[in-house]
């Protein structure tokens, strides 16, 4: 019998639906204003896709809610793993996230606060999947739409889909984003069950997978390389591929240092950077984190103007796979360093690395209005 | 007796021939044969004896692994595969956008098909095939006045070889200069075609794209960014899959000039711009034509096809060889660019496919000049036409260029049904072989979502025009009130719903028979 951890974030989407932008720290003033909870309706059209093999399948789940009440009203088995009150808070879904992880599939339902709750709770070593429920989507975490959530957890469990992939766990700052400001950052990846029609990125699909991209970056960028030169590499799964392609140990969201394709130091803060750029010619290889199209500024603050001043134009190495660009639509890749003078010695025409011996010509501007 | 109601656009009543036809080595029986060919004679094998045989070494130790099966189940077998096919004489051929097949006139099969033609070998004496060669030597005129150009052959037998053609004549032009090693880099779009991209890869050229500016056409600023000290080309394609057409496409192939570079025009599709516009007054130096596109020769299963491609006086000595010339009296087979160590050398074995360039020319002879200059006018009105028609649909978009037309194609996008419906492009393709009609939804990756890229050409009528139209609508209709019907098509067609995911994965598919049973035995 296969076990499905369920688990959904009740207030997920309730924001959005009075002009709130996210739920986050805004539940009583979302309350307030007349918001109703609709996580579990969208919950209910992922899991009708699961009826055919309800019989073959325990849900693993936490109380009330944030679970039990859909599964049981469906007619699934339950077990419940966690008990929560009447106000469940991120607290309550990291700890429930916990008590499944001997699940086959961990299916939640909400927004990207909620994915990032899911990362903070099992990281990149449990098979997770995201039913679109809440206000701000952004992970690739999520599938397309809640049924589609529903069909390809129904495939991953029957066996049909036996891939998995890693997907970002991004996330914007709500405060800023009521400002009209996009402050997107990533936080880590979650594994996801890989069938590429269902998946947030499906709008762009090519005939090489992510994967194999990311690989070919890899070694595009491998042979660009100088020897004796020092090399940062920052965050992104892009960027993560060439230092599994090396295989070096990588950071998840931090900056490393490589020289003569080893490792030089990992997880390095500005001071640390600003330091070792003393001791040689320094390049840098950075992709756009996120959907946003950000290459500075959202989760790689380390790289600060002070860095990117000595890095300049000439010294930064851009790698991206189609499908991210694809989702910039023609927009520029953003940076914000802080210093709009450094922003400015940074924009213009970039060759970003798409592919072995594949460049794409994009621009850099700074971060939009 | 009913009269019969034909009033209706849709045809529902369509069904294709559909069997579940296993693979021919699944059906194999070990013993079975289909023909037993008896031993010759003693005397006969004496006769022969060391004459007709292959020499030890060439033999195989071990048979090879055919499957064993008789004739009339062979026989069973292909035919049963011949109508599970849904080929331009059946549907109404407008959806196969980038590479529709025109109506190809049958009085040219039978021209192709006569004995004087179809037994004529290529290593025949030259005095023995003057027709054919002077077929050659004029189609390579024609080409020349459709295109601008100096020079065609008719070696490469498909549009990406048409490509590779072009980016080997790049390499040998910088290879004569000694600066084969510094102009490493071609620039192309990505709404062009993938093989201007692909095909110079194999060459061993590092690819630059451009993507579109926010009107749709390529980024000028992005394309400045671009050209350099290495760029050794500009192919590109014009329009491009969009329909959209470069107007400046001057100012890019003269910025590329002033850098040193070559330009190379990917005219496979030039249906809309014969007697319109020529490669060479846009400032191209190359350009190549798909004869199966423009020109009428039809192809089927990858071939037989030709990707005639022509250039200027400065690039011809680089052409593969041997080309056709006429000294006044005679039609010969001029080998002097053979002897060139910097031409690119034989790209296919003998002067390209025959019979395909006796089709193209029988075609341009059929229309004229004035006939080919209404072929491009009737192929941008039948495409606008069916762009006005389907634009005013609330679930069709198609990006760029808003309110200007299209050349002879239109990539649209099928995003608002998708949302609305759930319904994707792929569940719409599959839904319309229902009706013995298809679509192609777009080369990869998708830029546009949700893609399906139409091209009429000048074949269809209007009557046919509607009837795409209202089996596209009738399509549409169900997937707003019964999505699930269309995601579980087909029913009355052959096709198959595939997952795509990871086909890159060597462990995801088997090419052969053998890789079949090593993976899955």
């Amino acid at each position: 019998m296969k076990t499905l951890g369920l688990l959904i974030n009740p207030i997920a989407g309730m924001g959005g639906s009075v002009g709130l932008k996210g739920t986050d720290g805004m539940y009583q003033e979302a309350v307030r204003r007349g918001a109703v909870r609709k996580a579990n309706a969208r919950t209910a059209l992922a899991l009708k896709a699961l009826l055919p093999i309800r019989d073959d399948l325990l849900v693993l789940c936490p109380s009330g809610e944030m679970g039990e009440d859909l599964a049981r009203e469906m007619g699934f088995q339950v077990k419940v793993v966690y008990s929560c009150g009447p106000d469940t808070t991120a607290e309550d879904t990291i700890a429930a996230a916990r008590a499944m992880a001997d699940a086959d599939l961990l299916l939640f339902a909400g927004g990207d606060g909620t994915a990032r709750d899911v990362f903070t709770a099992v990281g990149d070593q449990k098979v997770a999947l995201g039913v679109p429920a809440g206000v701000k989507i952004h992970s690739p975490v999520y599938a397309i739409r809640p049924e589609a959530a529903g069909e390809l957890a129904l495939s991953y469990l029957k066996g049909a889909c036996g891939q998995t992939r890693e997907a970002e766990v991004v996330d914007i700052d709500e405060a800023a984003y009521r400002e009209g400001r996009v402050n997107t950052s990533l936080y880590g990846y979650l594994q996801v069950p890989y069938e590429r029609r269902f998946l947030q990125s499906s709008k762009a699909p090519s005939p090489l997978s992510e994967r194999s991209q990311q690989v070919n970056i890899a070694w595009e960028m491998i042979d660009q390389m100088k020897p004796d030169l020092y090399y940062l590499v920052g965050p992104g799964s892009t960027t993560k591929t060439l230092m599994d392609v090396l295989e070096l140990p990588d950071t998840l969201i931090g900056v490393d240092l490589i020289c003569n394709k080893k490792l030089v130091q990992s997880d390095l803060c500005e001071q640390d950077i600003l330091k070792r750029m003393d001791e040689r010619e320094t390049h840098l290889i950075i992709t756009p984190t996120g959907g946003q199209g950000f290459l500075l500024g959202r989760g790689n603050q380390q790289l600060s103007a002070a860095v990117m001043r000595r890095i300049g134009r000439e010294r930064l190495h851009v790698l991206a796979t189609q499908e991210k660009l694809f989702h910039l639509h023609g927009a520029p890749l953003l940076v914000d360093t802080g210093d709009p003078e450094v922003d400015r010695m940074l924009t213009g025409y970039v060759r970003v690395i798409i592919g072995y011996m594949e460049e794409q010509i994009c621009p850099i501007g700074a971060e939009r209005q | 007796m009913k009269k019969i109601d034909r009033s209706s656009k849709v045809r529902t009543g369509f069904h294709q021939a559909k069997w579940d036809e296993p693979v021919i080595f699944e059906l194999t029986k070990p013993g079975e044969r289909g023909i037993l060919v008896t031993k010759a004679n003693p005397e006969v094998q004496k006769a022969v004896e060391g004459t007709s045989v292959l020499p030890s070494f060439l033999q195989r130790e071990t048979a090879p692994a055919l499957p064993e099966i008789s004739q009339p189940r062979v026989l069973r077998h292909y035919a049963r595969l011949a109508q599970e096919t849904l080929g331009a004489d059946v549907n109404i051929e407008i959806g196969q956008g980038t590479c529709t097949v025109k109506y190809s006139p049958k009085v040219n099969d039978q021209l192709a098909s006569l004995p004087q033609m179809r037994e004529m070998h290529p290593l025949q004496d030259e005095s023995t095939c003057q027709g054919i060669m002077q077929i050659m030597y004029d189609t390579n005129r024609y080409m020349c006045e459709i295109s601008g150009m100096d020079r065609f052959s008719f070696q490469p037998s498909g549009g990406s070889q048409g490509i590779l053609t072009m980016a080997s004549l790049v390499y040998s032009y910088f290879k004569s200069k000694g600066q084969e090693k510094e102009r490493n880099e071609i620039i192309t779009t990505i709404y062009s075609h993938p093989s201007d991209a692909a095909a110079p890869h194999v060459k061993g050229f590092k690819i630059i794209y451009i993507h579109p500016d926010e009107n749709g056409y390529p980024d000028y600023e992005a394309f400045k960014a671009a050209v350099n000290e290495h760029t050794a080309a500009f192919i590109v394609a014009n329009p491009e899959d969009t329909g959209v057409y470069n107007k400046n496409v001057l100012k890019f192939t003269k910025l590329v000039h002033e850098n040193g570079g070559l330009c190379g025009y990917d005219q496979a599709n030039a249906n809309g711009l014969l007697g319109v516009t020529r490669a060479r007054e846009a400032g191209f130096d190359m350009c190549f034509f798909n004869l199966h596109k423009t020109f009428s020769t039809p192809h089927g299963c990858g071939g037989p096809a030709c990707g005639a491609t022509g250039c200027t006086k400065e690039l011809e000595k680089f052409l593969p060889g041997p080309l056709v010339d006429f000294d006044g009296e005679k039609y010969f087979y001029n080998y002097e660019i053979t002897n060139n160590p910097s031409a690119i050398g034989k790209v296919r074995e003998f002067n390209g496919v025959a019979p395909v360039i006796l089709k193209a020319y029988a075609w341009i002879r059929s229309l004229g000049p004035d006939g080919l200059y209404q072929v491009a006018k009737t192929a941008v009105l039948n495409n606008n036409y069916l762009f006005k028609k389907l634009m005013e649909l609330h679930c069709v978009d198609a990006p760029y260029i808003p309110g200007k037309q299209r050349i002879e194609q239109c990539r649209y996008t099928l995003e608002t049904l998708f949302k609305e419906t759930g319904v994707s492009t792929a569940d719409v393709q599959r839904r319309m072989m229902d009706f013995g009609m298809h679509y192609w939804q777009s080369h990869h990756p998708y830029y546009v979502p949700e893609p399906m890229t139409l091209e009429p050409t000048e074949t269809p009528s209007k009557e046919d025009i509607d009837e795409y139209i209202e089996t596209l609508k009738y399509v549409f209709d169900e997937a707003y009130n019964n999505p699930e019907k269309v995601k579980g098509a087909p029913y009355q067609s052959v096709c198959h719903q595939l997952d795509e995911s990871n086909m890159d994965d060597p462990k995801q598919w088997a090419v052969t028979w053998r890789s079949y049973l090593k993976k899955f035995n």
